[in-house]
């Protein structure tokens, strides 16, 4: 059975084969006719076109259902809203799309009104998703309180509407990337088609040479998306010189880095564009083999990318002889199993081959010598993403998008203390600054911005002052960050920048694959002499004393595990460190020199007494302390051993008097 | 044990002919979805199937953090501790959890209730703090809603019961 509905030929002359081929294969068939002029065609075309676009033919519904909009109760809503339709004997079709990138407000639900036009209704859940119905469907109300914004209203009816990119959140964005994502339909290769789907791949492979296409995207100075920023261009034409027969493409979709979710949320929401840019990435290289390594905790990314391969299969936009060019290529989905060195290339080949995801040494670079021995290029998810825009816009188009000299778009995930949380895609090289305040709205009421932390566990933070900075590859560098994979962590006065250091040491510390042993020891002692600073030092002066001696070596240490690592996570695993070492020195030494946190969030450092006068004796706190560190007889004022403490506060939480006091 | 074994030989027989080493990984991934955890008996017998040595298998299996090699508790929680959820507190859930479920140091409560584990990232930052209840994600945490959960969980099992 064929999956699309758009790429059903009307008509004899609409069909395309290798005989009677069309350069505007896709073009011509969803958009079309092209090649030929008939008015039934075309009517039919049309029809079918707008019925893609809609999702269906009178009102639509859809509900932005990606993994954080069903953490905010998706699934409940929609369960709720076929309730009411079956109460009240409506037929609207609900559509589950994915994530428009706000994730701050979901539950998005968008209507398509009869006349066409889609309103953005946000902040609903399972408690007012009855209101909003009976306010739409019952009082046609549209108008209403959930409301947003407009998309596309040529002819002006919602006068009174804002456009949804007029809206704070939107307005500095550029969607490229997120174009499609949370608007249309990831499960349907049609709606992905009636959004310009695959076009691009269309005249890759029909009009352009493999040598075109990478010569393409080596002019738009598109740069690997994942962290590294390699020119993808020039990857593919070092692979794509390789006189070799078996090729393979791969798809890096192992987004470990915690605080970065972008490529879950493409592969949730557009899968399709991903498919399309491993197409054209594939007919670039000569590769006939794909794999998507994608991590085993995203699930339903894995299921929605695994529909949209099936679709494509069944519609021959993937298998033998796709559109009739004689290229073959087909993808297969691999399941990462949870490592984060997993993201690092040759890590990936290890593990697709079945092996422990351990690095090893480059040269020879994997687009030589990859995978099973042959020439293999890694791709980031928002990488390839990008590229079927770059085909079908031009290379002038995607180097315009940046600032100054950076081209393009990079999406990133906004997370932390920040008002509005979610994804945003913006010119690469936009000031920091315009993110973390006009689009991320600035720190919760009543609280400043410390630092944003940029790049993930090998990125640094980026301290208020400097957040003039424009976010390109270099300028993050010189700055000790990096752009990383995109996750951008705010943090507010109530974070502490050791315990941000060491929370990040302990994750490379567990992640190190123990391979190189200054990756393996010194993330390990980093992270001992971290731990040492956010606690209290007891005991003997000789503890004190090696303290003391720790934070002298830590700089060097660090410098140390950066230039003698084995891969790019060793590399860059001492980043953390450097750069809060360089922006809050004074926070190291208050930790050091007077044991206190100026943050108040080590709670190792903190230091509790009970006031005899209110404590009644009740016990509470002794139960409820982890450590045994309270004493006393029931009825009787209790105390605190202090050498025993571990600062956890559980006694402060549990006692009802108020009577135990946080001191230091 | 033997049934458990039996499990892992089906799914091994199920893909008859096509074993290769690059098969490792998948195996063990299926075995675990189907046991719950991967037992000496399974990566005995993926080791036969694949020709090599039970040593390698257990190195992968050890290599990477999604397989387990205990049974787990009836309730799955995985809680972030990624960057966005420590920034919002998430050690604080963790005790908490510790606390309330009365974990060992392997993470099971000493019912067998549940199983708590942390992982590096759960990829929805955007809602953070933010757990994983039996593969349903749980955003915009405090411990007093997630008590309200876990109450919510007892009262459904009492129910049943």
């Amino acid at each position: 059975m064929n999956h699309s509905e758009l790429l059903t030929p009307c008509c004899p002359r609409c069909r395309h084969t290798t005989a009677t081929p069309c350069v505007d294969a896709i073009a011509c068939l969803d958009h079309g006719p092209i090649c030929h002029d008939e008015e039934a065609c075309r009517r039919e075309r049309a029809t079918r076109l707008e019925r893609a676009r809609r999702g269906g033919d009178g009102m639509t519904l859809y509900v932005g259902a990606g993994t954080c909009g069903r953490a905010n109760g998706a699934l409940t809503v929609i369960e709720r809203m076929n309730a009411y339709f079956d109460r009240q004997g409506l037929r609207v079709p609900i559509v589950e799309t994915g994530c428009v990138g706000y994730c701050q407000r979901e539950v998005f639900v968008d209507l398509v009104t009869a006349d066409g036009v889609r309103l953005s209704y946000c902040d609903l859940g399972p408690e007012t998703v009855d209101e909003f119905l009976q306010a739409v469907f019952g009082d046609g109300e549209l108008h209403n309180r959930f409301l947003l914004g407009r998309y596309d209203d040529p002819d002006d009816l919602y006068r009174g509407v804002k456009p949804i990119d007029e809206t704070p959140f939107f307005a500095r964005q550029t969607k490229v990337v997120l174009a499609n994502c949370g608007v249309v339909d990831p499960a349907s290769l049609d709606a992905a088609l009636a959004a310009g789907g695959f076009r691009a791949a269309a005249r890759a492979l029909v009009t352009m040479t493999p040598a075109e296409v990478c010569a393409e995207v080596a002019a738009s100075g598109l740069r690997g998306r994942g962290g590294a920023g390699f020119p993808t261009g020039q990857k593919w034409k070092v692979a794509l010189d390789q006189p070799r027969s078996q090729k393979y493409l791969i798809c890096n979709a192992d987004e470990g880095d915690p605080g970065a979710f972008m490529d879950r949320a493409v592969l949730e929401s557009d899968p399709f564009r991903v498919v399309e840019g491993m197409l054209i990435a594939a007919y670039a290289i000569g590769a006939t083999r794909g794999y998507v390594y994608c991590r085993a905790e995203y699930p339903l990314a894995i299921e929605r990318l695994g529909e949209a391969i099936r679709q494509c299969r069944a519609a021959g936009l993937l298998g033998k002889d796709i559109l009739g060019s004689l290229v073959d290529f087909d993808i297969t989905i691999k399941m990462g199993a949870g490592a984060f060195v997993c993201g690092e290339e040759t890590a990936i080949l290890a593990s697709i081959e079945g092996g422990r995801g351990m690095p090893r040494p480059r040269p020879p670079y994997p687009a030589v010598s990859g995978l099973h021995g042959c020439p293999t290029v890694l791709n980031n998810v928002e990488t390839l993403a990008n590229v079927p825009s770059v085909v079908d816009n031009g290379a002038a188009w995607f180097r315009d998008l940046g600032y100054g000299d950076a081209a393009g778009t990079k999406v990133f995930a906004l997370s932390g203390r920040v008002r509005n949380t979610g994804l945003v895609e913006v010119p690469v090289g936009i000031p920091l600054r315009e993110v973390v305040y006009d689009i991320g709205g600035g720190a919760p009421a009543g609280h400043h911005i410390k630092a944003v932390q940029i790049g993930g566990p090998s990125g640094g933070c980026i301290p208020d002052e400097y957040l003039d900075v424009a976010t390109d590859y270099g300028t993050l560098q010189e700055l000790g960050a990096m752009m990383g994979s995109g996750g951008m962590v705010v943090m507010d006065e109530r974070s502490c920048m050791v315990d941000v250091a060491k929370f990040f040491m302990e994750f490379i510390r567990n992640e190190s694959c123990g391979k190189c042993t200054p990756c393996r020891e010194g993330t390990t002692r980093m992270h001992e002499i971290l731990s040492e600073l956010t606690e209290r030092p007891v005991g003997d002066d000789l503890r004190r004393l090696e303290r003391f001696r720790g934070i002298l070596h830590l700089e060097e240490l660090a410098e140390t595990v950066k230039e003698t690592s084995l891969c790019g996570l060793g590399q860059s695993a001492a980043n953390p460190v450097l750069s809060t070492l360089r922006f809050f020195r004074d926070e190291y030494e208050a930790h050091v020199l007077e044991s206190a946190c100026p943050a108040g969030a080590c709670t190792g450092l903190r230091v509790f007494d009970i006031d005899p006068e209110r404590c009644t004796g009740c016990a509470l706190c002794a139960k409820n302390c982890p450590s045994g560190a309270i004493l006393g007889k029931r009825k009787f004022a209790h105390s605190i051993i202090v050498d025993r403490c571990t600062g956890c506060g559980a006694c402060a939480d549990s006692c009802p008097k108020q009577a135990v006091l946080a001191v230091a | 044990m033997i049934v458990v074994a039996a499990t892992a030989e089906a799914i091994i027989a199920a893909r008859e002919g096509s074993l290769t080493r690059d098969q490792m990984i998948p195996l063990l991934q299926e075995i675990q979805a189907a046991e719950g955890f991967i037992s000496a008996a399974a990566m005995v017998q993926v080791a036969e199937a694949l020709e090599t040595p039970v040593s390698r298998v257990y190195g992968v299996a050890t290599f990477y953090n999604q397989f387990r090699f205990a049974p787990l508790g009836e309730h799955v929680i995985e809680v972030c501790r990624g960057t966005a959820c420590h920034v919002k507190q998430s050690l604080a859930l963790a005790q908490h959890l510790k606390r309330r479920l009365k974990l060992r140091d392997d993470g099971n409560s000493a019912d067998g209730l549940y199983t708590v584990v942390s992982v590096a990232c759960l990829g929805a930052c955007s809602i953070a703090p933010v757990i994983r209840l039996d593969g349903e994600f749980y955003g915009h945490l405090t411990t007093e809603k997630l008590d309200a959960l876990l109450d919510g969980v007892e009262a459904g099992a009492e129910e049943a019961a």
